[in-house]
């Protein structure tokens, strides 16, 4: 039987704003508990909620970034239920008018199409603070700091129809969130958060099959071996004759594996009504207009360039502007590489990622700066230095050896294109091989790779290997 | 439309309210009479009006994004009754098991 993924995400993003949603209590990461919750987070009696401006001119931004509807009025409302961590009994959220509806992302799929992602809305909504369970014998601990920190919750329609789109999607938004500068991006800390709705139908069915939510996933990893292990779930279900039971679950890393949040199933009924403390929110158009002059240049409208600018390819283009900070780094490369832009993106994707990954580093980190990486490029594009010799002068940048140049001075790396002198050391090895030499012009062509590995060896590969090609094809034809 | 006792039950579960049966058997018709009342304007033709989340013309006033309350843990954790290491400290509650 073949089977139809049907996936739809939520995403908390929280706005990287310096005060709260309604008060004026800092939003700060890691300070002591409850330093940062105010009267008006703790829903003190006569407390009243004033709006952030900031806030809402980041959710502009996304919406702009999102090509949305950014609604002209939306209202808060109260959205009811009791938690401890949720001290007034309520949240104030955005229910039936939110600020951002009908956008949409592109995303870019592994075989290099894209593919369109309809985004439902976009809501304001105040985080909650956050229970400790572990420390204390028979009671939870409360910290409310968090409480009343801005959320911008984006909602999809359920048009991922597997695992990878889903991430594929949340990886365009992350960058988006934080090419924006609205989110810091940061998933450990809770910045940007994920519930995906998942469920799955017979392959050509148009009805939707029941789906489960599965909550707060904080890596994109386990959000798709989350999804992975959720699809198989409700398969099997379905093959035993069994039904998929709309509810909550909650992913285990450590047991890849989701399950039910039974506490969750009755406190559906939130009865929402508009927050009689909050006035309609209006938004001009002049706002829109101010805010679209502050956009920085989007990963998508980057992407696009860097294949036009730079002709390089939709895949190197994507993986590039995955960052801002990549994005910049390449692009300065480019610049000191005396205009060498597929050369650049080779050696910024391939040598120094590599190199970062391993040491667990950010682009932001790297030890060696972009300047570098890009006369190191100029070296080998004006043939001062091979490719091989380039990755020895690389590890040396990366160990703080000094300069491209003066590297390639004092170690005397600087590649042999002397004609005479590649001839003279070719007449060597030819000389000191000569059943090599015999099997070669008698047919053995594979043996040409010997000849070539020789002569590198011979002059610690310093030689240009077109030139030594060449040449070597010329002398052994005898 | 009229109430039972049932959505009376879950309706005191929701606000946390603990309810006798007694309690139960005399709010039930007087809520079911509060929502005829409801049922009564509803009869009213709205429409041709658009719906209003306040009653007052006016639109929200937006604040500045500055910080500007001061940390006053220890006035609000003095009327708290039970504090630890700056936590408030409540009966456990287990979300996820």
């Amino acid at each position: 039987m073949e089977w139809e993924t049907v996936i739809g995400l939520e995403v908390h993003t929280q706005l990287l704003t310096k005060s709260k949603l309604f008060s004026g209590a800092s939003t700060a990461f890691g300070a002591d508990p409850n330093t940062q919750a105010c009267a008006i987070d703790l829903g003190f009696p006569g407390v009243l909620p004033v709006l952030n401006g900031e806030v809402v001119r980041m959710a502009i931004k996304l919406g702009l970034g999102i090509n949305a509807q950014i609604e002209a009025r939306s209202i808060f409302a109260r959205k009811n239920y009791f938690y401890p961590d949720l001290p007034k009994g309520y949240q104030i959220s955005q229910y039936e008018l939110p600020v951002v509806s009908r956008g949409f992302l592109d995303i870019l799929l592994e075989d290099g199409t894209s593919k369109r992602i309809n985004i439902t809305r976009a809501h304001l909504e105040e985080d909650a603070g956050k229970s400790l369970h572990e420390d204390f014998q028979d009671q939870s601990g409360i910290d409310l700091n968090r409480a009343g920190t801005p959320l911008l919750e984006i909602v999809s329609e359920p048009d991922m129809r597997s695992a990878k789109e889903a991430i594929a999607y949340l990886k365009t938004l992350h960058s988006l969130v934080v090419y924006l500068g609205i989110c810091d991006g940061n998933m450990q800390e809770g910045s940007f958060r994920c519930d995906a709705n998942v469920s799955v139908r017979r392959r050509g069915e148009t009805k939707f099959g029941t789906r489960t939510e599965l909550k707060n996933i904080n890596s994109f990893r386990f959000i798709e071996r989350a999804i992975n292990y959720e699809v198989e779930r409700q398969i099997a279900l379905i093959e035993n004759g069994e039904k998929v039971l709309q509810e909550t679950r909650l992913y285990d890393p450590n047991k890849n594996e989701t399950r039910s949040m039974r506490s969750k199933e009755e406190a559906n009924d939130y009865r929402y009504f508009p927050d009689p403390d909050l006035l309609p929110l209006v938004i001009s158009q002049d706002l829109i207009e101010s805010v679209r002059h502050e956009l920085p240049e989007l990963p998508q409208q980057k992407r696009q360039r860097f294949m036009d600018q730079y002709g390089l390819s939709a895949y190197d283009a994507g993986v590039l502007v995955a960052s801002r900070e990549l994005a910049n780094f390449f692009e300065t490369t480019v610049k000191a590489s005396g205009n060498q832009p597929k050369l650049a993106a080779n050696w910024v994707m391939g040598e120094l990622s590599a190199a970062l990954n391993k040491s667990n580093l950010e682009i932001t980190d790297s030890p060696v700066n972009a300047e570098q990486l890009g006369k190191l490029v100029l070296r080998i594009h004006d043939n001062t230095i091979s490719g091989k010799i380039a990755k020895t002068i690389f590890e040396a940048l990366w160990n703080k050896e000094g300069d491209v140049d003066d590297i390639i001075e004092k170690r005397g790396l600087k590649q042999v294109t002397d004609t005479s002198a590649i001839e003279v050391l070719i007449d060597k090895i030819i000389a000191a091989n000569p059943q090599q030499v015999a099997d070669y012009r008698s047919g053995k062509d594979k043996l040409f790779g010997f000849f070539v590995g020789q002569a590198m060896k011979e002059s610690g590969g310093k030689m240009n290997p077109q030139q030594l090609n060449d040449i070597l094809k010329k002398k052994l034809s005898g | 439309m009229s109430l039972t006792a049932a959505d009376v039950k879950k309706i005191a579960h929701l606000a946390r309210l603990n309810m006798s049966e007694a309690d139960i058997a005399l709010y039930t018709p007087q809520l079911s009479n509060i929502l005829a009342f409801v049922e009564h304007m509803n009869q009213a033709d709205t429409s041709h009006i658009d719906p209003i989340a306040n009653p007052l013309d006016l639109s929200q006033r937006l604040r500045k994004d500055v910080v500007t309350e001061k940390n006053e843990r220890d006035q609000f954790q003095a009327i708290a009754p039970e504090v630890q290491v700056g936590l408030y400290l409540v009966p456990k509650v287990i979300e996820d098991e």
